[in-house]
């Protein structure tokens, strides 16, 4: 990260507070500090780099993402196949640090932040400790998430007596209870079932009740409707959601799904080439757009209301290698408004994340009365 | 589970005659299309018509087929007679008939070698799952490492080379030069001590070449469910590491093991022949070789009829295990 990011930063919202920060401490990706301050929002990251050396060269899976989550809050992270959503996922669950057996360990910088503890740093059994506890994590696809041969009621027992000194039938009681919580019927029967014999809704409520038996403070939905019927897919989000009220746990939920993300998200952070390109509430996201990007993800998405005869408007061309980001804005080759600012901008320099509107943040070259020009006159009336 | 076990077992049994069937063919038919008298492999080529045509009186080899057919399957279920020469033999069943050699009843010979080749291939199956399992799964955990290298390579070693090289080289170090271990094969019922020091060899032996083979099965199969989305599940529950592969990743790794397993132990009853030679020891293999260089055929019979039941009972067996490993495959 060069200075000239840091600094670019400074005049922005939230997530900006992260970077300044860390050019006060002057640290540098990689380098552990003690002197990092506990950030007064329970969950903070800040400048997030998750970089994969392999033998085409260096994947930059996340590179530099920031943001923060209150409890009880949704944030939506949006955004392609390969745009390191996931990663960032995997990332804040200290997953990229185990189980790479004989594989080149991924490069991880900047800081995560939950409920006062770093995480980056931490030892690697203190953030096993967490897992499952503090932040517990639902699957895109129940089947392959949940292993064939144990009992759903064996996980759940078993994600809950890690964490607690509890004895089997205690366990299984509160196995039970949660799935009685997630909607399951005859729980007490459907305790002993393997997954292969759930329905796939079935089976992603169990993984709710897995991921919640522990109480999580944070909750991360990786894609958690995509391998579900439409019918069930409300239903999920539906729960979802109850849940949050419920237990008032922080949740991110992953998807490419812009209609997922209207359904539960407080705040939206739109992913692109491993960075973040546009945040904002959901009102902001949705109603006035910043990033030409996120035009497009809303331009793609099919409506009812609209006239059939309209073809949906796709966003051209594939996502970018994350090894040979394109230079300038990464979304460049891409962007229909690619030569709306003046000069070679777009191709030569990366945009910061820039606050257009209180809480609003975008990456983009483009001047504020251009983009809502656009926006008004080309892109909505099409939606 | 009990209607599936019954029909698994109905299933074993016709198998089992179909078995039979194919064997008195191959022993009984072939050499008589091919003309080739089994009395006369009975008798040895100079014998005189007369002593040829009583042999044929008494083992019925004038009889039509199905009538030789009918005598045999009798003698398995129910024991036969031979008639012959104005005397009358009484085979008892289980009855294969008798050694053309030695003219002993060929059960109890199978009776009495098929607990060695058993206490061979089980005790070997055991050294070679620990072996393997344990290669595997640390070849699998530190993949591209140099133990994972030299580990692969004397995998590669064990699969190639010969039982009568790596048995040889062990028994003239072990046995010979250091005086280790015992060189001769010793009934366990006589000593169980020397019996153990006797069969440690052929174990090791054995198992280095079938233990090579479940290494790298052990090492692909964890490679690939360490890839599983099941696996990532449990460490997001919080799970200790040697809990995820001890647990999760082996339950699924035994599955494909299992398989080659009961393939492997029920084969091995029949070709324990070059190790049984190697080591000396009376088991059905080294019977078995005697018996074809004597051209017994009632011997050969027996052996291959065991061999058989063998494949399909391992097999019966580790269907049944699957659906203890794998609840998909449990069947009502």
């Amino acid at each position: 990260m060069t200075d000239h990011e840091h600094k670019s930063h400074k005049d922005t919202g939230p997530t900006a507070a992260a970077a300044t920060d860390l050019t006060a401490t002057g640290t540098a990706p990689g380098e552990v500090t003690t002197d990092r301050k506990p950030p007064k929002a329970f969950l903070e990251v800040r400048d997030l780099r998750v970089h994969f050396p392999t033998q085409d060269g260096l994947v930059k899976s996340v590179d530099g993402l920031s943001f923060t989550l209150e409890k009880g809050k949704t944030l939506g992270i949006v955004g392609e196949s390969g745009s390191g959503k996931s990663v960032t996922s995997l990332g804040i669950m200290g997953l990229h640090t185990v189980g790479q057996y004989g594989r080149q360990r991924p490069r991880l910088s900047g800081e995560i932040w939950l409920a006062g503890q770093e995480l980056l740093g931490a030892d690697p059994d203190e953030v096993r400790k967490l897992r499952g506890r503090e932040v517990a994590m639902i699957f895109q696809d129940p089947l392959s998430a949940l292993h064939p041969f144990f009992t759903v009621g064996h996980q759940i027992v078993e994600a809950y007596r890690v964490h607690h000194n509890v004895d089997k039938r205690t366990a299984r009681t509160r196995a039970v209870e949660l799935l009685d919580r997630v909607g399951i019927p005859e729980p007490d029967k459907r305790v002993d079932s393997f997954p292969h014999e759930f329905s796939g809704g079935m089976r992603q409520r169990a993984m709710i009740a897995m991921a919640l038996v522990n109480n999580p403070e944070l909750l991360i939905a990786d894609e958690p409707t995509t391998a579900l019927d439409v019918t069930v897919q409300a239903q999920i989000l539906d729960l979802i959601r109850d849940l949050q009220k419920e237990f008032g746990s922080a949740v991110i939920i992953i998807t490419h799904d812009l209609g997922v993300v209207a359904e539960l998200s407080d705040d939206i952070l739109v992913m692109y080439g491993g960075r973040c390109v546009e945040y904002g509430s959901a009102e902001q996201v949705f109603y006035e757009p910043q990033h030409p990007y996120t035009w497009g993800l809303l331009g793609s998405m099919p409506r009812i209301d609209r006239d059939r005869a309209e073809r949906l408007i796709p966003v051209k061309g594939s996502p970018p290698s994350l090894i040979n980001v394109p230079s300038g804005c990464a979304f460049n080759p891409r962007c229909p408004y690619a030569d709306v600012p003046k000069g070679d901008i777009t191709r030569t320099t990366r945009p910061e994340l820039r606050e257009v509107k209180p809480g609003h943040l975008s990456a983009c070259h483009m001047a504020q009365e251009d983009r809502e020009r656009i926006w008004n006159e080309e892109i909505a009336p099409k939606l | 589970m009990l209607t599936y076990l019954i029909r698994r077992l109905f299933a074993v049994a016709v198998m089992l005659v179909v078995i039979i069937l194919a064997v008195f063919c191959i022993f009984f038919l072939i050499p008589k299309w091919a003309g080739i008298d089994p009395a006369t492999m009975f008798v040895g080529k100079q014998a005189d018509k007369a002593s040829i045509e009583g042999v044929r009186e008494k083992l019925q080899l004038d009889e039509p087929v199905l009538v030789q057919l009918f005598e045999f399957f009798k003698g398995i279920f129910v024991g036969r007679d031979y008639t012959g020469g104005g005397t009358t033999t009484h085979c008892a069943a289980p009855c294969f008939g008798y050694s053309f050699r030695t003219e002993q009843a060929i059960w109890p010979v199978l009776t009495d070698r098929l607990p060695v080749t058993l206490s061979l291939a089980l005790g070997a199956a055991v050294v070679w799952l620990f072996i393997g399992l344990t290669v595997g799964v640390l070849s699998a955990l530190k993949r591209g490492s140099l133990w994972d290298r030299l580990a692969m390579t004397g995998a590669l070693a064990g699969v190639s080379l010969p039982i009568y090289f790596t048995g040889l080289l062990a028994l003239a170090v072990f046995a010979y030069q250091l005086d280790l271990v015992s060189n001769t094969f010793t009934p366990f019922g006589e000593n169980p001590a020397k019996w153990f020091s006797g069969m440690i060899l052929p174990w090791i032996t054995l198992a280095f070449l079938f233990g090579a083979m479940y290494a790298r099965l052990t090492r692909a199969t964890m490679l690939e469910v360490m890839g599983e989305d099941y696996i990532r599940t449990a460490r997001a529950k919080g799970l200790r590491e040697p809990v995820v592969i001890g647990k999760h990743a082996m339950r699924s790794t035994m599955t494909p093991v299992l398989t080659l397993l009961g393939v492997d132990i029920g084969a091995l009853m029949g070709s324990a022949i070059l190790t049984e030679t190697t080591f000396s020891i009376p088991g059905l293999g080294q019977a078995v070789l005697k018996a074809i260089n004597d051209r017994d055929l009632p011997l050969i019979l027996g052996v291959t009829l065991i061999t058989a039941t063998s494949v399909v009972i391992a097999n019966l067996v580790v269907d049944l295990l699957y659906g203890v490993i794998d609840p998909r495959v449990r069947l009502g």
